[in-house]
């Protein structure tokens, strides 16, 4: 059998050949489409991907994306950004997090902004080296502020169980994982939803399985086809969509293959739920309280929960967007991000007022950053 | 803009905010308006330009804080056809500096300076307390003497070339890659360069040159953004012949950036006619610091204040100026 | 944020579970520890913020890019047609 190498993995699935291929396919395809359809990609990696390769401008007329609420910094209320702010300021703390978390505004500002005002904020590229910073940092108080949807979670878990084992007494948790299909469900029960298929997240799906979405094709009959992340996987799956439609089909279909199963990684699934489970509620920034879509530590471990811990200082009221903002619409699909009057002028990835200018997976930022050349 | 972040001196969109409502405003004049690399004085024959160094780490792989530091002032003078001539040196030093390290620094400085046959000749020294500064600030101010006249990222035209001297992101990417707490390991190494041998040939060989920059923070992405809002011009750059080396694409895929927006500090970009980029090409290639020089698009009024990139396959996007925090001290 | 990005083991340290991985020439440690697989060196793996994710399954990767090949292949041919057609219906052929 021909060997694989590194580099077919990425260009394989961004070769221009298949990409103009896949087109043809496609536009032939949807030439037989009796009615116009709307996939909505729910991950912001989706988004970005569309944006950055410009797939949009390769659909025929009758296919249009709805860009999803799949963007795990972007949802994130600003209460519990500032949560963060707060944490990050307390003296004898220093707060740990992705970068993504950055540049974020909560209302007082940003872990940027906290980190000019003398806050102890460091980034780092994996949650284990927390561990690295808690030891050299003994006097200190190290609080982990996870954020992160499937995806992120299990990496979460592997760093409490590293704390737990090894009985590391100075790391904390903020817990701020989120989870995919209950958003998903909001927008289908939604009166004026008009998402007819869904292109499933990559990431999320290798560690949950595809399993997850069984509910959309069963319970909804919602085609779903689960993608990765490159230009070709995405094309190939807006095919696979559309044929189903054409066949009068309505299945849950793997793309992404080569990475997903229909089961998942069950060892990361197994590491999750022995230390967390769902919280009651998680209001979503731009769709508001949706119930069991987020992950709390378990009883067990609250001597961890920096949220328990430092409770008299973080405030829970809600803080809402503009209300000029419709990130809440474009999540449905009612409206793309430049329908908004506020888009590009005072809502920007600098100063943004709604969730989805927020992050670069946003879609709002996303159409910001690469501009809509169609 | 409350208070300073880190944002604002990513050389994006921040950058230019903090330069232009604070700096600009209350030193507003007619040289400075020109906004390029260095600014032309004595009736176009004098070309000045001031720049600091606070990388982070002060060694790293292809070079040092003191070549950086003479790299960056000759090649901005470079930059406006002008041969560097004399420069100052202003250090500010932490107290518990090695002196064996300073001593390396200062002598990968005077190699340096041989390469561009310019001297130091004025310079300063502070040691402050422990903290204040990390480890060693450098600022060197630099004079050229203009050898071509009329370089200018203000008179871009419709269907000038754009090219760029080398693979983009090298230095950007080499910083991020032995920044602590990232520990990957590449072979990968900062272009740092002396451009003004590569410019000389350039002039000698009589090529007229239109624009030129070299892309340091916020890289390509930034210096073409610049022109074009700078010339009133699309600038159309085509992805597939941008020459990226493949370590810069793992950093680039490991850490979610594009090399367009990475930092360089021995790379050009240069705008010239059509009816001179093939000879200008063939000038590059002969030169080791410039043989992987690329043709990578061209000025059209397409868009005009934008840069827009073509994709191999038909699609098209705008390139923007970066924002936000990027990196990490880099120059 | 959920950038995740494929790549080769070169080697692996079974005592701590860790592996060191390269994409396309850069190289670093990843945790294998939440990997239900059996991997060895040569195997190429899903890396997200540190950790690898899963093994990438190569036999299912070569079959997709096999798929792939053929539809350029069937694309070119088509096109092929379509040229040598537009070409005899030209009304000033020689």
């Amino acid at each position: 059998m021909e060997q694989l190498k590194l580099k077919d993995l990425y260009d394989g699935f961004r070769n221009p050949q298949t990409i103009k291929a896949l087109k043809r396919l496609l536009d032939k395809e949807a030439k037989k489409l009796n009615t116009k359809i709307n996939i909505m990609e729910v991950c912001g990696g989706h988004t970005h991907t569309i944006m950055k390769y410009g797939i949009n401008q390769l659909l025929p007329e009758n296919i249009e994306f709805i860009h999803g609420p799949g963007c795990p910094v972007c949802v994130m209320p600003k209460e519990r950004i500032d949560h963060a702010y707060l944490l990050s300021l307390q003296e004898n703390v220093i707060l740990v997090t992705l970068g993504d978390m950055i540049k974020v505004p909560g209302s007082r500002g940003s872990l940027q902004d906290a980190r000019s005002k003398g806050a102890d904020v460091r980034f780092v590229y994996s949650p284990l080296d927390t561990i690295k910073i808690a030891n050299e940092n003994k006097d200190k108080k190290i609080i982990f502020f996870a954020i992160g949807f499937e995806t992120t979670t299990p990496m979460t878990a592997a760093l409490l169980e590293h704390v737990i084992k090894n009985k590391i007494d100075n790391i904390y948790f903020h817990i701020n994982h989120i989870t995919v299909p209950e958003p998903m469900r909001v927008l289908l029960d939604n009166q004026d939803c008009k998402i007819d298929a869904f292109i499933g997240p990559s990431h999320v799906s290798v560690i949950t399985g595809s399993k997850i979405y069984e509910e959309f094709v069963t319970e909804y009959n919602k085609p779903v086809v689960v993608a990765g992340f490159e230009p070709v996987d995405v094309m190939q799956s807006i095919l696979s969509l559309v044929k189903q439609f054409n066949e009068n089909k309505c299945e849950l279909e793997i793309e992404y293959s080569r990475a997903v199963s229909y089961d998942g990684n069950l060892a990361a699934q197994k590491l999750n739920d022995k230390y967390f489970i769902k919280a009651e509620h998680f209001r979503w920034r731009g769709l508001g309280d949706i119930p069991n879509s987020a992950l709390k530590l378990k009883d067990e471990y609250a001597f961890l929960d920096a949220e328990l811990i430092y409770k008299d200082i973080l405030p829970n009221e809600e803080i809402d967007d503009h209300k000029l903002c419709i990130c809440g619409d474009i999540m449905r699909g009612v409206a793309k991000p430049n329908d908004c009057k506020v888009f590009g002028k005072a809502c920007k990835p600098s100063s943004p007022l709604g969730s989805c200018m927020v992050s670069s997976e946003g879609a709002c930022s996303a159409y910001y950053k690469y501009g809509n050349l169609l | 803009m409350k208070t300073i972040t880190l944002a604002h001196g990513n050389g994006g969109q921040e950058n230019n905010e903090l330069i232009s409502k604070i700096f600009y405003k209350a030193f507003e004049n007619e040289i400075l308006a020109k906004s390029e690399d260095a600014a032309i004085i004595q009736d176009g024959t004098l070309a000045f330009s001031t720049d600091s160094f606070t990388v982070s780490p002060i060694e790293f792989p292809g070079a040092d804080i003191g070549k950086l530091a003479v790299c960056g002032t000759c090649n901005d003078l470079a930059m406006m056809g002008a041969k560097p001539k004399y420069l100052t040196c202003s250090v500010i030093i932490e107290e518990g500096f090695e002196v064996e390290t300073l001593k390396r620094i200062v002598a990968s400085m005077k190699k340096e300076l041989e390469v561009n046959g310019a001297i130091v000749v004025s310079g300063d020294t502070k040691v402050v307390p422990r903290g204040s500064v990390d480890k060693i600030f450098i600022n060197t101010t630099g004079i050229g003497q203009i050898q071509q006249k009329g370089i200018s990222s203000n008179n871009i035209q419709e269907e000038d070339m754009i090219l760029v001297s080398n693979s983009i992101g090298k230095h950007g990417a080499t910083i991020f890659a032995s920044r602590e707490g990232i520990d990957f390991s590449t072979s990968l190494k900062s272009d740092c360069a002396s451009l003004w041998p590569v410019v000389k040939k350039l002039i000698d060989s009589g090529i007229k040159i239109r624009a030129l920059r070299d892309a340091t923070r916020g890289g390509v992405s930034a210096v073409l953004n610049e022109w074009a809002k700078q010339s009133n011009i699309c600038i159309e750059i085509e992805e597939e012949k941008i020459p990226v080396c493949d370590e810069v694409n793992g950093i680039c895929e490991l850490l979610g950036f594009e090399a367009l927006s990475l930092a360089n500090e021995g790379t050009f970009v240069m705008a010239i006619s059509k009816d001179e980029v093939q000879k200008a090409l063939k000038v590059l290639k002969e030169i080791d610091t410039s043989k992987e020089a690329q043709i990578i698009g061209k000025a059209s009024t397409l868009h005009r204040e934008k840069v827009v990139l073509n994709t191999a396959w038909g699609t098209q996007r705008f390139i923007d100026l970066p924002t936000g925090e990027l990196l990490p001290r880099i120059c | 944020m959920c950038l995740s990005i494929p790549s080769k083991i070169t080697k692996i340290d079974k005592e701590n579970n860790i592996a060191t991985v390269d994409t396309m020439g850069v190289e670093r440690q990843a945790s294998l520890e939440l990997v239900d697989q059996a991997v060895e060196v040569g195997d190429y793996v899903l890396i997200h913020i540190g950790f690898a994710m899963n093994k990438i399954n190569e036999e299912d990767a070569l079959a997709s890019l096999e798929v792939y090949k053929e539809i350029i292949e069937k694309m070119e041919e088509d096109e092929r047609r379509q040229a040598i057609l537009e070409d005899e219906a030209c009304p000033n052929k020689a």
